[in-house]
């Protein structure tokens, strides 16, 4: 079970274990992480569970498809690290992660 | 906050789902239950048309939340239970075994149920309606490569299952009364478009028919239309749309129109009982109109409104109402509500290709706009719309231009 830390834009941050296999989006929808408000479900649609990967982290991270970049441009605040978080699954391989939280989805 | 006091939510639905562990989150001691007449936890609904009926999601993955978080935040579950009456001036609700439960705030996440049709064969077994997970269930034990689906509806939910049995290797034929399909929602030249595409695919699609009589010797065999033609099937998905469920609001007195009325802070007309969602009508102030919309965004939006309700930190409702279809590769995702557009501004390659965006406008403002495969149009199309800017047609089809550089800052 890959553990997984979100840490919020005021710096509060949540240490949890997800599923493997799992996305972001579910893990944090599941352990009730405010800050991921994830309309859709995880279908790549709405762009309300954005999140960025830590600086440490974004190279082990799978990278995104189109529709998501093209998503990801809309999203208040882009960054190069901004990821919608339903679009990345998590393994074993990402035991120990880290995700920050933008200060809003809309 | 007393401690004591109880919220009873009644459906679990998107709604009930979002509502419970908010409510919970917002600082809500008392108890919360939540009643269902289905024996599932709330689960995505829109997967029940796609990933789920073609079979890449199971059950257990459409779920909106884990039973554990229903646990962590002490939401009691009751389920295959139907509640038979509210009791206003007791503040009780009677389920149907003859129990009674007090309340102090009840909320009313009743959803929706699909709308029949009255035709010889119906009963038949092989024929279907869907929207609940059992539906959808029962479909899927049905379907089968090469076997035949007749559906009757061309909606979003009949196009997105026609897709879904395509995905499996059925032969489908979708059925549709009216002169096109998504007469209801789209623009001619989207249809146009979906019909295209649903050809490209391999489905056949007839409009301007409508199913007469389904025929069959205990088992569905073939379709009847008006117009004396018939299509054989073994099975058929009844997608007709959907009618609120507001019966238990309208016996307990409460104002009803089109949906159960709510203000914008989901207070229906007894101010201890709030509803969410798609059994709910609510005055929109974008549109400036009463919407009772079939969507996730209002169940979670609304169910977010009503539990700050209840939390006692109002926080009025006012969102832009936006819904998504996936069939095949294609992506659509409509924001706002195109009723009353006086034109339609393409952008992108409507004849062709599968991407492109159309702009509903009326008095050169944007009031919806359908993306196929255009997340950015989308996503600033909603912006558009909020601004309630002037806009240029030419601009808007102009593809040179970034959408973007439209949205004022």
């Amino acid at each position: 079970m890959p553990r997984v830390t979100y840490i919020q834009a005021d710096g509060q941050s949540q240490e949890v274990n997800l599923e493997s296999g799992s996305s972001l989006m579910q893990g944090a929808v599941d352990n009730m992480i405010d800050g991921i408000v994830a309309e859709c479900g995880g279908s790549c649609s709405c762009a309300t569970c954005h999140c960025y990967i830590d600086a440490d982290w974004v190279d082990k991270v799978e990278p995104a498809e189109e529709m998501e970049t093209d998503l990801l441009d809309c999203v208040s605040e882009p960054k190069d690290n901004s990821r919608l978080s339903c679009q990345v699954k998590v393994s074993d391989a990402l035991d120990g992660l880290v995700v920050h939280l933008p200060t809003t989805q809309f | 906050m007393a401690a004591k006091s109880r919220c009873i939510i009644i459906g679990a639905s998107h709604a009930a789902a979002q509502l419970a562990p908010t409510l919970r989150q917002q600082g809500w001691t008392g108890s919360i239950s939540m009643i269902c007449n289905e024996y599932a936890l709330p689960y995505h609904r829109p997967p029940l048309s796609k990933d789920f009926l073609a079979g890449t999601k199971t059950a257990e993955q459409i779920l909106i939340r884990p039973a554990a978080v229903y646990k962590k935040c002490d939401v009691g579950i009751t389920m295959g239970v139907t509640v038979a009456a509210i009791d206003r001036s007791n503040k009780q609700i009677m389920l149907e075994d003859g129990l009674a439960l007090d309340y102090d705030k009840l909320v009313l996440t009743t959803g929706a149920r699909v709308r029949k049709i009255d035709i010889p064969g119906v009963d038949l077994n092989g024929v279907f309606y869907l929207r609940d997970l059992n539906d959808a269930q029962q479909i899927k034990m049905s379907t089968g490569a090469n076997k035949r689906a007749v559906i009757i509806g061309g909606g979003y939910i009949g196009l997105e299952t026609a897709s879904a049995l395509r995905k499996i290797g059925m032969q489908v034929t979708v059925l549709e009364a009216m002169p096109r399909i998504l007469q209801r929602v789209t623009a001619p030249e989207v249809a146009a478009f979906y019909s295209r595409i649903h050809k490209e695919e391999g489905v056949e699609i007839v409009a301007g028919v409508q199913a007469v009589s389904i025929s069959g010797d205990k088992q569905v065999e073939s379709v009847q239309c008006h117009d004396g033609t018939e299509y054989e099937a073994d099975i058929v998905i009844i997608g007709v749309g959907v009618i609120p469920n507001t019966e238990l609001a309208e016996q307990a007195g409460l104002e009803i129109d089109n949906g159960i009325v709510v203000d914008e802070y989901a207070r229906t007309s007894d101010e201890d009982i709030l509803a969410a969602g798609d059994c709910t009508s609510h005055y929109n102030p974008i549109y400036q109109r009463h919407l009772r919309l079939e969507s996730v965004q209002n169940a979670l939006d609304q169910a977010s409104v009503a539990a700050s309700t209840i939390s006692g930190n109002l926080k009025a409702y006012s969102a832009l109402p936006w819904f998504w279809s996936d069939q095949y590769d294609l992506k659509l995702q409509i924001a706002g509500l195109s009723q009353g557009y006086t034109d339609v501004v393409v952008r992108g390659d409507i004849g062709d290709s599968r991407s492109f965006a159309a702009f509903y406008m009326r008095e050169g403002k944007l009031l919806a706009v359908d993306a196929v495969n255009r997340p950015q149009e989308f996503m600033f199309g909603k912006k558009l719309i909020m601004q309630g800017n002037q806009l240029d047609p030419g601009q808007l089809a102009d593809e040179s231009l970034p959408l973007k550089t439209l949205v004022a800052s």
